[in-house]
């Protein structure tokens, strides 16, 4: 990455509030023309971050810098971002064509050029025949929309984006996560997504920066994220995991050898452990296969069974009491094993992945 | 549930009422039918007639009335406007600039006149003014009901303000508004209806004001409701009567507006 590749450059940013710190130190680099999502659950710092980035939070010590630029001590009005508000904020007194003409009118368009713009990004959103309309007569969608426009409109050099599909419905949610995704193709800037939704993360993101308590866990396109986490945290707040406590007895050429509840022995790659120790290992629920008892990597008795339409989830329960989850597709060819039945569990090697204590 | 708020459960609820709708609404009726008394007295029924009300525009007294009631209106709308715009920007203040040292005593300091019985202030301020040597009668008037009138515009206009959400700046801000420009822009529009409200409510109050007026003005200087008072000091006639009936339906008319002001605002906020 050369600097001249770099949108937004955030670089050891604090931020407290009295004696409480929402920002630890983050430093990240965000790529011009990449969909990057901030994500994590709520108070983990991630809508801090971007309300910094935007200006309307002042950070407590550390740079953001815009296409090289310092930008962190500049009020909000003076930086070339724009954001997707959460609940819109639409102006409610201005019609569509003047919510979405307002930022230009602010940074020195002449009125035919907005104008001409603003039909432009309502046609682009989809709404080119409601621009004479208050927001209050649109759907939330549509305000969404518009939102979307009016954040578009003054070519911003990054778009920020404070969970904006969180009041939507779900169907609805689904088809914008397509459009957006578009959207920002079709503008090649960066767009920088706050979500606590892990699956709306993962399905528009090229890069994901998972975070909790004000700290960055990691960062990585959705594949890495999901399928190689670095913790504990990330893989338990990524999709649905197992996670066995396992004693590591020796690591040698990047690969451990452990012990798995119950006692067999198992090897899979080193990943963040160094040495034998106590460690956790996480298996995806839908990485595990069934098959007879004794013949696997572990043994267990099925506890429950859940339909949930493409796949079939059980449940099931160690030697040991402990709990796991297992997926299974639902094809005619699945054999479901009853409840109260013994099973043996195949971890695959490959998605199997070690974490440290 | 139903039955449990139903007001009629409530023993005496009805003779209640009733009691209170008379003693308040009764007085204002009467003086309302007999404005329209054809006889000079205010006690027996003459026959219809509009007499009293030509009275008031032409009649002896008509010129004294007339100059108490351009000075009535020139103070009220004045002073309404002054008061408007130091409540609103006192309600910006308020629940925009976060907390600061002394918010509560401002608050305190802003709602007191509400608080404190009138003739205080009206002895306070006449001895203010003959402290400072300031006797110009309608400057005088017009300084007092600036100072009680700010509570009363504060009040709608900050009821307004708290109910929008400092989102909007924020927005406009972040669309390269300047914080003047949001102010203008959007903060001013959205609040439009509460400040229209207050100064409504601020001009009404003006204009009905007897008592600070009375300590305050100068001599010779009269506002309707000093000279309805003087007049009445020489025997009620029904002429007084048409002038209050016509101060009533200004009243009524003022105060609706303000009410239905703060209506549509509101609607217009919960919609979006």
């Amino acid at each position: 990455m050369t600097s001249a590749e770099i949108a937004v450059d955030i670089e050891n940013v604090v931020k407290r509030y009295g004696s409480f710190t929402a920002l630890h130190g983050v430093s990240l680099s965000i790529c011009e023309n990449e969909f990057f999502t901030l994500l994590g659950p709520s108070g983990c710092g991630k809508t801090t971050l971007l309300r910094s980035i935007a200006g309307f939070e002042e950070v407590s010590s550390g740079t953001i810098r815009l296409k090289g630029e310092d930008i962190t001590g500049l009020p909000p009005h003076k930086r070339p971002v724009n954001t997707v508000f959460q609940q819109y904020a639409l102006f409610p007194h201005m019609t569509v064509t003047d919510n979405v003409m307002f930022g230009m009118l602010r940074s020195g368009w002449s009125k035919t050029d907005a104008a001409q713009r603003a039909n432009q990004v309502l046609e682009m959103v989809q709404l080119g025949g409601f621009a004479a309309r208050k927001p209050a007569q649109l759907s939330g969608g549509q305000q969404q929309r518009v939102a979307l426009a009016r954040a578009l409109a003054p070519r911003p050099a990054v778009l920020l984006l404070d969970e904006p599909l969180s009041a939507l419905d779900l169907k609805l949610r689904q088809a914008v996560r397509v459009e957006l995704k578009s959207l920002q193709r079709e503008t090649g800037i960066a767009f920088i997504f706050v979500t606590h939704d892990q699956e709306e993360a993962l399905t528009m993101s090229d890069r994901i920066a998972v975070m909790s308590n004000g700290e960055v866990q990691q960062i990585g396109a959705p594949p890495d994220i999901y399928e190689s986490p670095v913790n504990r945290f990330v893989a338990d707040f990524i999709g649905e995991t197992n996670l066995l406590d396992v004693d590591v007895h020796s690591v040698s050429d990047g690969m451990a050898t452990l012990s798995l509840p119950g006692g067999h022995g198992f090897t899979c790659p080193a990943a963040a452990m160094r040495g034998a120790g106590k460690g956790h290992l996480s298996v995806r629920p839908e990485r595990i296969a069934l098959c007879a008892e004794g013949a696997g990597d572990l043994d267990a008795t099925v506890t429950g069974r859940v339909y949930l339409g493409t796949d079939i989830q059980l449940h099931v329960r160690l030697a040991d009491d402990e709990a796991m989850t297992v997926r299974l597709q639902n094809s005619e060819t699945t054999i479901v094993p009853e409840e109260g039945s013994a099973v043996g569990l195949k971890l695959e090697v490959g998605a199997a992945r070690l974490l440290a204590d | 549930m139903a039955s449990k708020t139903d007001l009629r459960r409530f023993p005496g609820f009805l003779t209640v009422t009733i009691v209170c709708l008379v003693v308040l609404y009764a007085p204002l009726i009467v003086v309302a039918v007999y404005s329209f008394n054809a006889s000079t007295s205010i006690t027996k029924w003459g026959g219809t007639s509009l007499a009293w009300y030509v009275d008031v525009f032409t009649g002896p007294e008509a010129p004294k009335f007339q100059q108490a009631a351009i000075n009535s209106l020139v103070i009220a709308i004045t002073a309404a406007i002054a008061a408007t715009i130091i409540a609103t920007l006192a309600s910006v203040a308020m629940t925009r600039a976060g907390r600061f040292r002394g918010k509560t005593l401002s608050f305190a300091l802003i709602s007191l006149p509400l608080m404190v019985p009138e003739v205080v202030t009206a002895v306070a301020s006449l001895v203010f003014f003959t402290a400072i040597g300031f006797t110009s009668g309608l400057t005088t008037i017009l300084i007092a009901h600036i100072v009680f009138c700010i509570p009363f515009a504060y009040l709608p206009i900050s009821a307004r303000m708290q109910s929008i959400p400092d989102l909007y700046e924020q927005a406009a801000m972040d669309l390269y508004a300047t914080p003047r420009e949001a102010f203008k822009l959007v903060l001013l529009p959205l609040m439009t209806p509460g400040i229209l409200s207050g100064f409504l409510l601020a001009f009404i109050i003006s204009l009905d004001d007897f008592l600070i007026t009375n300590f305050v003005k100068g001599a010779g200087v009269e506002t309707l409701p000093t000279a309805i008072f003087g007049s009445v000091k020489q025997g009620i006639k029904p002429n007084i009567m048409a002038i209050s009936t016509l101060m009533l339906i200004v009243s009524v008319i003022f105060v609706s507006l303000s009410w239905l002001i703060g209506r549509t605002g509101q609607d217009k906020n919960q919609k979006t």
